[in-house]
This record gives structure tokens, sequence and C-alpha cells, in this order.
């Protein structure tokens, strides 16, 4: 593991920790795609190699065989994680390979279907008000934080079945996972332990209390071919859902209002044609892909003149994918009435995001609620805005300012 | 108009569904179905779009015969 200092040559040495490239990755991501190297390579944070080009990060999607799941996770695990009482519980399907991989995702894909999630909306849209109702008045607030980070965490605790008072430490524990424990193994392995000792002892008052309508007593009923599935299967689809489900999806809320925070223009565009918010939300997650997987290499290949070896790691920058212009006409450009988007921001293959259909519910119920509460608004200061990057790219700090209504009525 | 999902190519983004909900939908697992087929004339630029969107390019257009 390497960190002398920001990279001078990106094609042979990107860091995806540098606060450069976290803050705007998107010109160095170009001079890479654009280069005679399109794929990357670096032996930072334990070594990776980083395709560019939208129609190689497809490719490699495609390939499951040779670009495995197996670890999917940017850097890799510390030996901490490899052992201990939880070291058969993966993540399963988005860790799950062929021909397992098929029954994994088959069992939970009904839970996120489009109708299935719907009911979840109501919900959401209440919450999104009580989180509104505590800031308007004060004319400021900070996006990130006090709105979209909020707002995940619930839904999915909701749909767990699992304590809504606990939403911070699920947040904190996430973030130990996906953010600060990418550079902080120590971090990593206590969080993902903290997790998965939540989820056991779920699973235990589950067997000992069975609940109506609860998604983890149905979990641990399912049965494939007859047989019951294993609780580390249940714990790992679990710890899924709460590491996958929270500042992903934050993620993509802070980013896009970070942008309409910028962009008057949009602002009107989305108020006077409401039409176009399907499109448009398509076009906020295409420019702002938040997340960034990791495939690791089953056996030598060469890729695009790269000699990968089993073992090696290949990152898959989705965001990276939804700005290669031979895709994209004027890629760095937010057009909110794209006509033509094939964008992969959930992923592209068998390991399309599970929950993409309630990510997208969560996104757009957040910003219509926002907009029509808070039409206008704007950064405070720019520069303050920080950001978080590596597996998923967000705004962590955003604070905006906006006028307040002075007959105090809300929506 | 005609249109096809080929089921081995769809992944279920749902983003034809979401460029034209008239003319596709979702299956228990969230996989597309066509809801529509042949497409009418006043749903056909939105299916159009709904192939555009496709990041698998799982669907197939077919256009009516020039008469």
């Amino acid at each position: 593991m390497t960190t002398n200092g920001s990279p001078t040559d990106w094609v042979s040495d990107y860091d995806i920790f540098d606060p450069d490239f976290v803050r705007n990755p998107y010109p160095l991501m170009s001079e890479i795609r654009e280069s005679a190297c399109p794929v990357a390579h670096t032996d930072r944070w334990g070594g990776s190699w980083m395709p560019t080009r939208y129609d190689d990060i497809v490719a490699a999607a495609q390939e499951y065989d040779i670009f495995t799941s197996r670890n999917i996770i940017v850097v890799p695990p510390p030996t901490g994680q490899i052992e201990g009482p939880y070291a058969g519980v993966a993540a399963p399907p988005i860790t799950s390979d062929p021909p397992e991989h098929h029954w994994h995702r088959r069992t939970i894909l009904p839970t996120f279907a489009p109708q299935a999630v719907a009911k979840y909306e109501d919900g959401t849209r209440a919450l999104c008000n009580r989180l509104i109702d505590g800031f308007i008045a004060a004319g400021q607030a900070d996006a990130a934080a006090d709105y979209a980070q909020q707002i995940p965490v619930r839904v999915i605790a909701t749909m767990l079945g699992v304590p809504l008072e606990m939403a911070d430490e699920f947040t904190s524990w996430v973030r130990g996972v996906l953010e600060i424990g990418l550079t902080d193994p120590k971090v990593r392995v206590e969080s993902r332990m903290k997790i998965l000792g939540f989820f056991r002892a779920q699973l235990d008052d589950r067997k000992a209390n069975p609940r109506e309508d609860d998604l983890i007593t149905e979990l641990l009923n399912t049965h494939v071919d007859g047989e019951p599935v294993s609780e580390d299967y249940v714990m790992g689809v679990c710890n899924l859902m709460l590491v996958a489900g929270i500042d992903t999806t934050w993620s993509a809320i802070g980013s896009s209002l970070w942008h309409l925070a910028q962009h008057p223009d949009h602002r009107r565009q989305l108020r006077e044609q409401p039409e176009i918010w399907p499109t448009a939300l398509e076009e906020l997650l295409r420019a702002y892909s938040p997340v960034t997987m990791a495939r690791i290499v089953d056996r030598d290949t060469e890729f695009q003149g790269c000699p990968m070896h089993a073992g090696d790691r290949v990152l898959m920058s989705f965001p990276a994918a939804n700005r290669d212009p031979r895709q994209f006409e004027n890629p760095d450009e937010v057009i909110l009435d794209r006509e033509h988007n094939r964008h992969v921001a959930f992923g592209s293959g068998i390991h399309r995001c599970a929950g993409s259909n309630l990510a997208r519910l969560e996104l757009r119920v957040a910003l219509q609620t926002w907009m029509e509460r808070i039409p206008e608004f704007e950064l405070v200061d720019p520069t303050a805005v920080t950001w978080a990057g590596g597996q998923v790219r967000g705004p962590r700090r955003c604070l905006v300012r906006f006028p307040t209504d002075p007959s105090g009525a809300t929506a | 108009m005609r249109v096809t999902v080929d089921g081995s190519k769809c992944h279920g983004h749902q983003m034809c569904a979401i460029a034209a909900p008239a003319v596709f939908g979702s299956d228990d697992y969230g996989n597309a179905v066509v809801l529509m087929d042949p497409v009418p004339a006043e749903q056909q630029a939105a299916a159009r779009r709904a192939e555009a969107n496709c990041p698998e390019r799982a669907i197939t257009i077919e256009e009516d015969p020039q008469s």
C-alpha cells in the first residue's frame, strides 16, 4: 500500500482517494480515457486496473466468468475480516457468482420489483417532509447531512424491520465499511463485526419470535430445492441491504441537490415541465453516478491489451463509463431531457443493482419533495462542500441557503 | 410497430418502463414485459426512446413497412 503524494501519471499510478480525484474525478477520468491506455493501472491501495471507456466497462461486466464478484470492494479486505465468527458471511447476491448467483438473486428480486417497492412511497414522502420541517424556518440546511443522509437509512431499516432509532448507528457502521474503513482497515473490520453482530441477534430474535409480514422472518423461512437456505445466506442478504442501500442512495440524492443548487435554469425547467422528471432523474444518475464496484480476475487473461493475472482487482468505474463521449453526446453536460441514455449507474449484466427500483423511488421522492417545499436554494459556499469517494462518491457536507417562507406554510 | 424484449439480455433495469410506461412493465422479478404489441402510433416515440435507454440492448423494434 503506497500513498506517495499525488500521482503525476494517472494512467500508471492513479489514486482513487486523491483529494482532487474525490472532489472532481471527471477531468482525470477523461485524461485516462483519451490516453493511449484507457485501462489504467495502479499499485496503490493493493493494486488495481481501471477501465474508463463505456464499452470496456460493460464488456467486463458481461464477462462474469472472468471478472468474478468474489470480492467487490475497491480495496482488498484486511486480514482481520477473513477470519472470525462471520467468516462465511458475504453479501449475496452481489458477491455471488453463477451458478449460486441465480437463486441468490431470484430469492430477493421480488422484494425490489417496482410494484413491490411502491408501498414505501408514502412513508418516504412523510419522512422527507418531516426532515424539511426541521430546518425550513432556519433558511439554511446541510442538504447532505441534514437531508440526503437521513432518508435511505430509515427506508432500509423499515424494510428490514429493525429499529429506526438506530439510524445514526447504522449510518456510522456503513460509513465504516464503505467510506472511512477503506483507508482504515481497523475501522473496516470493526464496522463489519458490528453489522454482523447486530444481524446475528436479529436472526436469533426472529427464530424465537417469528413476525408476520417481516423480511428477515421470510428470508429465514425461504427454501430452495426443498432445503432451507443457510443462516449465513440470510445474514449476508441483510448485510448487503444495509451496506449497499444507504450511502449509495444518499450520495445520489446529495449530488443531485448539489447540482440543482447551482443551476437555477434546471430548477425552473423542472417546475415548468414536470413531465421531464423521469428523464431528469436518469440524467442526474448518469452524470453523478455514485458507485464504483470491483471484480476479481479469475484466470490470466488479456483485456484491451492489458495482461491481467488471476486474482487481480478491476475497478468497475460506472461513473467513468457514464461520462464517455463515445456513448453520450456532451457527456459532461447535464441535459435534463436527454433522449438517449443507456447509463450504467446501477451496473450492467447479471449484477445490476438489485435495489435500483427502491433507490429511484427514494431519489424521486426526496428531490420532488425538496423542490416543492424549497423551490429556490443555493450553495452557501461552493468551496466548503466536502465529498467522499472511492467506492461511493457523494457530498458529505453541502450547506445551502434559501428564502424563508413568511407564512410558514407546509406542503 | 412491433416490440420484443430479449429475456436473456434483460436484467431488470426498468429503464424501458420509465421511458414508455404504457408499452413496458415489470414481471414479479422486475424484468421487462411488453404490455402493448403492436405499439399504437401515439406510443411509438416513447417505445423508440425506451429502446435507446436500455443499457443491455435487449429491446428490438420492428418499424411498420412504409406504405
